[in-house]
């Protein structure tokens, strides 16, 4: 058997590899607007709690446990919490994976990869200005979306997702 | 009893989500709006209005501060906006409007420390109360609002983002600021007068 000849280590670390890009790429994949504007107007019957961050927002990765604990709290019923970056792709390997890695999220995180701001802004709410952290409640099916541009408290989101009458 | 008591509950409910979903009434300046003169802070201690520059044929007030990410990515692009623009009568008027209890890198000490190292040739501002900021409507650094002299009022001739690309200044296909100052410089009515990007949101003081 040809396989013999290699070390053993060799293999092992080839089967390292190929179960750590799919792995990562799995973590956080790169998506353009477009791509998430067609994942959050699905005409199904989930609400997406959409929240935008950075790993460089300081409000925004405070705020992150509490939508943790609403992807945690919801997980039996049609909600689905989506995390996009607005980091930078450059940053993707060292900076938002390794933060996505060390925090454990559980959520689906995005990584936007949009340079031109001002093209898809108001497609996400026209009372948008543009600051993070931002989040949109949006269940197409039911006309149910509401924008806010502000961080979150505590309950308050669980607060939002009641008033929606799921 | 227990009527009473859902009943109780159910306008607590409501009452809640009416306070969350309450939103402000929206504030702030749109374009072609008169700017109220305001006075504040430089760097340097001296008070500084709009007013106080009498050669000026308007202004580049950009909201930003020492911390964001974003705004300091910018930081050269504004310094050459008012090296670029100071000359031909718009210079740029920098106004840091994050309180420092929440994010102390925006000290007022640390403001000096930024214009210093970095030789800001434009006033650097501090807006301890965040009431300029607030009747800007600004939310999110940087923040720029071109204002244009008309007889002895200012105003607002654009609002929104330095360029279309944050990352990378060379990469920007739209440098709004710019073509917005070149148009009025030439009398012209701004294409552009407003564009969004993502900023950091101001750090407002807790009430």
């Amino acid at each position: 058997m040809t396989i013999t000849n290699k070390p053993k280590s060799f293999w092992l670390t080839v089967l390292f590899l190929a179960w750590m890009i799919p792995a990562m790429s799995q973590h956080v994949p790169v998506i353009q607007f477009d791509q998430l504007n067609k994942r959050i107007h699905q005409n199904n019957d989930t609400l997406y709690v959409v929240n935008f961050w950075a790993t460089w927002c300081g409000p925004c990765v405070t705020e992150l446990p509490l939508l943790e604990s609403v992807h945690k709290k919801f997980a039996n019923q049609k909600v689905k919490v989506l995390l996009v970056s607005l980091d930078f792709k450059r940053d993707l390997q060292t900076k938002v994976i390794p933060f996505v890695q060390k925090r454990k999220l559980r959520s689906s995180v995005y990584l936007l990869n949009e340079t031109d701001h001002n093209t898809w802004i108001d497609k996400i709410s026209p009372e948008w200005s543009g600051s993070i952290p931002a989040t949109l409640f949006i269940k197409t099916s039911r006309n149910v979306r509401k924008f806010m541009e502000k961080e979150v408290k505590a309950g308050e989101l669980e607060t939002i997702i009641q008033s929606f009458h799921l | 009893m227990k009527t009473i008591f859902k009943t109780q509950l159910a306008l607590l409910l409501l009452l809640a989500v009416g306070l969350v979903s309450a939103r402000f009434a929206p504030a702030g300046y749109k374009v072609g709006d008169t700017v109220q003169d305001f006075s504040l802070k430089n760097v340097d201690g001296k008070m500084v209005s709009l007013a106080s520059n009498t050669q000026a044929k308007g202004y580049i007030i950009t909201f930003t501060c020492n911390t964001c990410p974003v705004a300091k990515l910018y930081e050269e692009r504004i310094i050459a906006l008012n090296q670029k623009y100071a000359s031909k009568g718009y210079p740029v008027l920098a106004i840091q409007p994050n309180d420092p209890g929440i994010s102390p890198g925006d000290s007022y000490d640390l403001m000096q420390k930024r214009a210093k190292d970095k030789k800001y040739a434009f006033p650097y501002l501090v807006d301890e109360t965040q009431a300029i900021a607030q009747t800007f409507g600004a939310t999110n650094t940087p923040h720029v609002f071109v204002v244009k002299k008309e007889g002895d009022k200012f105003k607002v001739a654009y609002i929104g983002a330095i360029d279309n690309n944050s990352q990378d200044a060379s990469q920007a296909t739209k440098k709004y600021v710019e073509e917005a100052v070149d148009e009025l410089l030439q009398g012209k009515a701004v294409t552009t007068p407003s564009a969004k990007a993502i900023g950091c949101s101001i750090k407002w003081k807790k009430a």
